[in-house]
């Protein structure tokens, strides 16, 4: 029969158009904004800097490595480092940076900053609605507006920041055991030494103390994630 | 696949025909056969008919510019009447060319990448090259492009004219000297060479 | 670019003037159906096309100049936006060159999910273009959107696994970025098990449409000798009966564990470059059946290789692979440095065009768009 094809074709788009009122898979649409698709967790669109604690000035994670500059594609991260140096989360002095501009504008969302970052301290952050009159200024965002909390993270991606977390942890805990067995090698080896190889006998007791307190409090260093050198 | 038989071949077929082995040093061990150009297209013949390198796939352009090679060497001189080893300093200069590189496979025989190389005497006047299109016609296209962003000549080409860029351009972008045009807007994060070179137009501006 | 209305010298043949009925039309670069910013001069006695000359370079980025300043990491995110609708393939054959490059190898598990993403990538590459053919021929949009819907659910697949739907930046040098997340691959199977039935719902809507059968049969013939003169791969090719599919010529990565056969065409017309898409869409989900349920555990990743401070070794290599559109090659040369010195895509998309003239002479202006259809150009691939 001429037409037979057609006639075929068209019970399919019957069958699409009425089935979509019966079983939900042949409906696909969403109505936006009024509905919205469940975000995908791994989902990425520009970064942001991590922050621990409550203070995004004092827990900033990033030290100013300058490593997510060098690699990144497009060229749109713009660090300055600090001169000085100030505690980070856990207390150890670091570099800061003191200028920390992202432009989203050319960004283009491929991660590479996150990959090579030692520090935890970039990540993608999953906020896309960014509309602005202002095609240059507004679109470039500095530190302030990129430091977010670890909390938020947390909320975000919630499977790879718990992932984070624990890694941090496990490296924190493992350079504090390191940093106590040596201060106890110390205290050991001080005592062993012969008395009268040392000046008064207090002497090495209070240059093993003060040395051992030292050792303690230098020792929970984050350690680089993935041991990338510098 | 053994170059040195196609070498012997290609010299056998095609009388006066100088070929190079190139050796490849990458563990990807795809060496390539240098072949001079007024006996590229002959050679082409060769290998596309007898050979049955009938599948020319990619065809590219390099820009190879000259380079001063430094060494030390040591060399044999008089000091104080005695004969003696002394490290000199030599410079050689390795004049420049442009290459363009065709990669061949056969269908039937199931080998390949054969990379078939011509080189341009200079970078400068004499960088005209046999066009391989009446061989592989999937040169046409590729030798455009080669002609366009690196300004070899295609000689035997049945419609050389610019693919990529405009046909008013005027320079050949891909070359490994070229300046681009910098009137472009300065944005705000532009930072090292072309915040430089923004800063540079807002003084002449400034000035003017 | 000179802005002239007469017909340029070039496309005409300056020996001879047109005879009068002749009419030469742009047919691009702002044009619904010409995928991309893509431009003809057309020459037109009447309806027929008696000469055309492709015109293109309106996405030229100039790619590889870029990537002559770039590490060979930050290339990868680049190489996502040659084939913008595929882009693990993309990633996959750079990812193979500088392997070559380098002597580097992959670890198995790594291996299949390259294949499985791979092959994704392929089925939702002929989905979308058999979806975009059909509406060039006149089916405005109601089988665009039922290939779509499929096509959404693999670009979850992607964003749950690598972050992005189409600009994946997924494969890594000796490797994949990141592993499976749990409850992918079970999600990845209930897909699977449900798109023979899609594909058996799209080739009953208009495998047998008489209007579609008109217009593409014995419409835009190449030729096998043609095809293997101008270096046509992928389905073009092997809809003109060449037997040429680099999965099984070269046998890259893991290919030659799985078993799939390779569709042929016969008259190498629209029709049959129509038809061997359902074909290897079938093939691909064979492959993915197969993969899906031998993956093994085990790294992902290469140990010796990291990601960044890359520097292979002096040297030149050619990888290619079977990318949905044809061979994807990529061409480096390293000088010793962490930067290429010479970077080169071979764009099957660009071959492809080579021989748009021959297919099209003698036919009509409509057909001219079906002919485009079936090519498969993406031209982010054939500007870079």
């Amino acid at each position: 029969m001429v037409g037979e094809g057609i006639i075929k074709g068209l019970a399919e788009t019957a069958r699409n158009f009425f089935g979509s009122y019966v079983r939900k898979e042949r409906l696909t649409t969403v109505q936006y904004p009024e509905e919205r698709l469940p975000q995908i967790e791994a989902a990425r669109n520009f970064p942001f800097l991590l922050y621990d604690g409550a203070d995004s000035d004092a827990g900033l994670r990033c030290v100013s490595c300058l490593i997510c500059e060098k690699e990144c594609p497009p060229k749109c991260i713009f660090i300055e480092k600090s001169q000085d140096k100030k505690p980070d989360a856990v207390g150890k002095p670091q570099f800061y940076p003191t200028v920390f501009n992202i432009d989203v504008s050319v960004c283009m969302s491929c991660q590479i900053c996150v990959e090579v970052c030692p520090f935890d301290a970039i990540k993608m952050d999953v906020e896309y609605n960014y509309p602005t009159e202002d095609r240059f200024a507004a679109l470039l965002f500095d530190k302030h507006q990129l430091a977010k909390s670890n909390d938020y993270y947390h909320q975000i991606h919630p499977t790879e920041a718990a992932a984070v977390d624990a890694a941090l942890t496990a490296e924190r805990e493992a350079a504090a055991a390191k940093a106590a067995a040596a201060a106890a090698a110390a205290v050991a080896k001080a005592a062993a030494a012969p008395p009268s190889a040392a000046t008064p006998s207090s002497a090495p007791g209070n240059g093993a103390a003060p040395a051992a307190d030292k050792s303690a409090t230098a020792a929970p260093e984050p350690e680089p994630v993935g041991g990338e050198k510098r | 696949m053994e170059l040195e038989t196609f070498k012997s071949e290609i010299e056998a077929a095609v009388p006066g025909c100088r070929l190079e082995i190139i050796p490849n040093p990458s563990p990807s061990a795809q060496h390539s056969l240098l072949v001079d150009p007024e006996h590229g297209l002959a050679a082409a013949y060769y290998l596309r008919d007898t050979a049955q390198f009938n599948f020319c796939t990619n065809v590219t352009g390099i820009d190879w510019p000259p380079k001063e090679i430094t060494e030390k060497i040591k060399i044999k001189q008089i000091v104080d009447g005695v004969e003696k080893d002394v490290d000199q300093v030599r410079k050689t200069s390795v004049p420049g060319y442009l290459e363009a590189v065709y990669h061949l496979y056969s269908i039937d025989r199931k080998v390949g990448p054969l990379p078939l190389r011509m080189r341009t005497a200079d970078r400068d006047s004499r960088v005209h090259l046999p066009s391989l299109t009446p061989v592989w016609r999937s040169a046409e296209f590729q030798e455009r492009e080669i002609y366009d962003l690196y300004g070899i000549f295609f000689d035997g080409h049945p419609d050389l004219r610019r693919l990529l860029m405009w046909d008013d351009f005027a320079d050949h972008p891909m070359r490994r000297d070229y300046v681009d045009p910098d009137d472009y807007e300065y944005e705000p994060t532009a930072h090292d060479q072309v915040l430089a070179r923004a800063r540079e137009h807002a003084a002449k501006a400034g000035a003017l | 670019m000179s802005t002239t209305y007469a017909p340029s010298a070039e496309s005409l043949n300056t020996d001879t003037v047109l005879p009068e009925q002749y009419l030469e039309v742009s047919m691009g670069p702002q044009h619904p159906s010409t995928h991309g910013v893509f431009r003809m001069n057309v020459v037109l006695d009447g309806e027929q096309v008696v000469k055309l000359k492709p015109v293109f370079g309106y996405l030229h980025r100039n790619h590889e100049k870029i990537a002559e300043s770039e590490s060979y990491l930050g290339n990868m995110p680049y190489t996502d936006r040659l084939d913008y609708i595929c882009s693990i393939t993309n990633n996959w054959a750079y990812a193979i060159a500088v392997e070559k490059l380098g002597g580097i190898e992959v670890p198995e598990r790594a291996e299949y999910i390259r294949v499985i993403t791979g092959e994704l990538t392929r089925l939702q590459n002929h989905a979308c273009l058999l979806g975009f053919l059909l509406q060039d021929m006149g089916a405005s949009g109601t089988p665009l959107m039922y290939a779509f819907r499929e096509r959404e659910t693999i670009l979850d697949l992607f964003e749950s696994l690598t972050g992005a739907r189409m600009m994946c930046n997924y494969l890594r040098f000796g490797g994949c970025r990141v592993d499976l997340p749990a409850g992918w691959l079970d999600n990845a199977k209930a897909f699977l098990a449900e798109f023979p039935r899609f594909l058996d719902e799209f080739e009953r809507l208009l495998v047998g449409n008489e209007i579609l059968m008109e217009r593409s049969q014995n419409v835009g013939v190449l030729s096998r000798e043609l095809a293997i003169n101008s270096a046509i791969s992928g389905p073009m090719a092997r809809a003109s009966g060449l037997n040429y599919d680099i999965r099984k010529v070269d046998g890259y990565s893991i290919y030659n564990r799985f078993s799939f056969r390779i569709p042929l065409g016969s008259h190498g017309d629209v029709y049959d470059r129509y038809m061997i898409r359902f074909l290897e869409m079938r093939e691909s989900v064979k492959i993915l059946e197969q993969a899906m349920r031998e993956i093994p555990a085990g790294p992902i990743q290469n140990p010796a290789i990291k990601a960044r401070l890359f520097r292979p070794k002096p040297g030149e290599a050619y990888g290619r692979i079977e990318s949905p559109k044809g061979e994807l090659g990529f061409y480096l040369i390293s000088d010793g440095s962490g930067i290429p010195y010479r970077y080169r895509v071979r764009p099957p998309s660009l071959i492809n065009l080579t021989v748009l003239e021959d297919l099209c002479l003698g036919h009509n202006v409509a057909d001219v768009v079906a002919i485009l259809g079936s090519v498969d150009i993406v031209m982010g691939e054939v500007d870079r």
